[in-house]
């Protein structure tokens, strides 16, 4: 029920999304503001997909263009690495892992956002959630496309992949399945294939929306395709939002379990700096924390640009922020708990990596992964900044940074000083910066797409959470005897 | 043969809870071979319509069972007698190590369980419906909310079930051809 604040928001769609209301006594602002109607949530979603291909906005051709080509120079690179193996990256004898595993690590924590936004959340019954999971969950399969982008090359023999499959090999034996890397094969995969089941479930009622709308003709085939002829029945309905339910019970320990399980890559070997039991813990606070980061980069302006400033509104960067700054706070946490272990433990290997950490000769990468992690994501306690858009946006960005050091900082770290001091060696990156610009490529070259194609925010989900959407409303016993109140007329209070 | 019938009606509603009351009445007329479609999830509705709680649950977790069940007897079968071998110092058979991919498969199965299951158990995917010859039904996806009873339905008749949607104050009523 609107108060008298919200009644008193300006007209303008353009900065209604933005102005920060103050807190209610009882209850809580509305999710969707401008009172619309389920039609014009319709309207304002669709127009971006319903554009006809030769108008598509100059600056988002520009933005696929760039992408594409990134994409496209990834492919190059995939080549190139194909045929030269990976002595085109600066990968030396103690530091066997760089940026291979940094990048994977990077984004396969970037997709964890997606899930526990559309699974956790919606256990929780965070109705705000439907504004954003779309778009998160697209996030999260693109991050793991590029995810698993990054393990598949970095195998050095790149055609040999299909030994990470349970198949047996030539000499009948089967992979190690009581190995850490190959938990990771499974788990990566179960992700990636659990999150596109979830999405394209989410998908299939606003595939249809959009299919009912349009009058060209490819548009009708590929929508209709897609939408599986979907017909909003309401014996389906039950079904379906009991399978979502149920994929997202099953998705909910999944975010907990792959990056526990990508973190078993390190935790489960005996190296100083990597053998820890806060590993799992601390790898999901990370990938949460990296992945709401992203949603914000990838959020912020596309609410702008595709209009979606009453959807999307300042309330939901505001939670979003206060999740990152929870689990910003998780990890500095973590990073301090690894350094009072590392003492109490008395062990000297242990000492000696942490200290090294902090200043030996990646000082520098240790001390950016702490101001952007730790330190930046702290101004958040205000909630000036917490609600402001272009904090929100350029402190997102330093998460992502400072996250991408964080993986730096535990893979090369670790390694680049081994128990000899005769195989102690500097890393430096020769072509790898190519490749981590590829994944980039890949990421936003589909997100892009995806933008363009797919309904970005889950038309179905948030008209259920509109006040109207409920038929025991108040607002309809007031026309009660006036015939068809339309929900159009029923927007006002 | 292609002489057109009558396949059942369809009557729009223009909001969440006129629908609902029209529900509840097409629900106490007895009739069962009839639907309700609704751009979101209406939630309540199923009681106003009546209807059994779903059974999925249960597919899925047949199916999780299933896939644990065969996944931990995959694992223990390879790691001991198809090709036993010691990596790492790790035991042959140790059940903690087998305990990741053994809860990942589980995930999988019930997860794809509960994929399939709702698409078969919806009988989708279903190119054709009669309802989509319709101009009307097209906002089914958008804002309109419609109810159908079909004529196979044991109560169904013309003049009555008509009137019958006439009554719960519908705001169009059209004829559905098989």
């Amino acid at each position: 029920m609107a108060t008298a604040m919200e009644t008193a928001l300006p007209n303008d769609p353009k900065i209604r999304g933005d102005i920060v209301l103050p807190d209610l006594p009882v209850g809580r602002e509305e999710l969707i503001r401008g009172n619309h109607s389920f039609h014009e949530i319709t309207e304002i979603v669709c127009r971006v997909n319903e554009a006809p291909i030769l108008a598509t906005p100059k600056p988002f051709i520009f933005g696929i263009m760039l992408a594409g080509s990134v994409f496209a120079m990834f492919g190059g690179y995939i080549g190139y690495l194909y045929w030269e193996g990976p002595g085109i990256w600066g990968n030396n004898n103690p530091v066997g892992w760089a940026w291979d595993i940094v990048n994977f690590v990077f984004w396969v924590g970037i997709g964890h956002a997606g899930t526990l936004i559309s699974a956790i959340l919606y256990l929780f019954r965070q109705k705000w959630r439907t504004s954003i999971n779309r778009y998160a969950e697209a996030m999260t399969i693109f991050a793991v496309l590029a995810a698993s982008a990054c393990v598949a090359l970095h195998t050095g023999r790149i055609w040999m992949d299909y030994y990470l499959f349970p198949l047996p090999n030539q000499m009948g034996l089967w992979p190690n399945f009581r190995s850490p890397l190959e938990w990771d094969v499974f788990a990566v995969n179960t992700y990636l294939l659990v999150s596109l089941l979830f999405w394209f479930t989410g998908l299939v009622p606003d595939f249809a929306t959009l299919r009912d709308r349009t009058t060209v003709t490819w548009r009708r085939l590929f929508y209709g395709s897609l939408a599986m002829g979907w017909r909003g029945s309401h014996r389906h309905w039950v079904t379906y939002e009991k399978a979502y339910q149920i994929l997202a019970a099953f998705s909910a320990p999944l975010v907990l379990s792959v990056h526990t399980i990508v973190s078993f890559d390190f935790a489960v070997s005996q190296l100083p700096g990597w053998h820890t039991t806060i590993f799992p813990p601390y790898f999901v606070a990370g990938a949460i924390f990296s992945g709401f980061a992203m949603v914000q980069t990838l959020m912020l302006p596309a609410r702008a640009w595709l209009g979606l400033k009453d959807i999307v509104t300042v309330k939901h960067i505001e939670n979003m922020n206060k999740i990152i700054l929870l689990t910003g706070s998780l990890v500095g946490y973590a990073y301090a708990m690894e350094f009072f272990v590392a003492a109490y433990s008395g062990n000297d290997y242990e000492g000696f990596t942490f200290l090294n950490r902090m200043g030996g000769p990646y000082w520098w990468a240790y001390w950016i992964m702490v101001s952007c992690n730790v330190i930046t994501p702290q101004l958040f306690w205000f909630r000036k900044i917490r609600t402001s858009v272009a904090a929100s946006f350029i402190l997102s960005i330093f998460v992502n940074i400072g996250m991408w050091f964080e993986r730096f900082v535990i893979t090369v770290t670790s390694l680049h000083r081994d128990a000899l001091v005769s195989s102690w060696e500097y890393f430096v990156p020769v072509t790898e910066v190519l490749f981590l610009l590829g994944t980039f490529g890949l990421f936003f070259f589909c997100f892009l797409l995806f933008v363009r194609f797919f309904p970005v925010i889950a038309m179905s989900e948030v008209k259920g959470v509109l006040p109207q959407a409920n038929p025991h409303w108040e607002g309809y016993h007031k026309g009660e005897g006036h015939g068809h109140g339309t929900a159009e007329g029923a927007g006002g209070h | 043969m292609s002489t057109t019938k009558l396949w059942g009606y369809l009557a729009r509603y223009e909001n969440p809870a006129e629908l609902y009351h029209a529900c509840e009445k097409v629900r106490d007329e007895g009739y069962q071979r009839w639907d309700a479609c609704t751009p979101f999830p209406v939630h309540g509705l199923e009681r106003a319509m009546g209807m059994k709680p779903t059974i999925l649950p249960w597919i899925v977790l047949v199916c999780g069972v299933t896939g644990s069940v065969g996944m931990l007897g995959f694992l223990i079968y390879a790691m001991n007698e198809l090709s036993p071998y010691i990596v790492g110092g790790k035991p042959i058979f140790s059940l903690p190590a087998y305990v990741p991919i053994w809860y990942e498969m589980t995930v999988l199965s019930s997860c794809l369980a509960a994929f399939l299951g709702n698409w078969i158990l919806n009988g989708l995917p279903r190119p054709h419906h009669p309802a989509f010859a319709s101009k009307a039904f097209e906002r089914v996806t958008d804002d309109k909310f419609f109810i159908m009873i079909e004529a196979k339905d044991k109560n169904f008749d013309t003049k009555y079930t008509r009137l019958l949607l006439e009554s719960t104050g519908a705001s169009l009523i059209e004829e559905l051809e098989d």
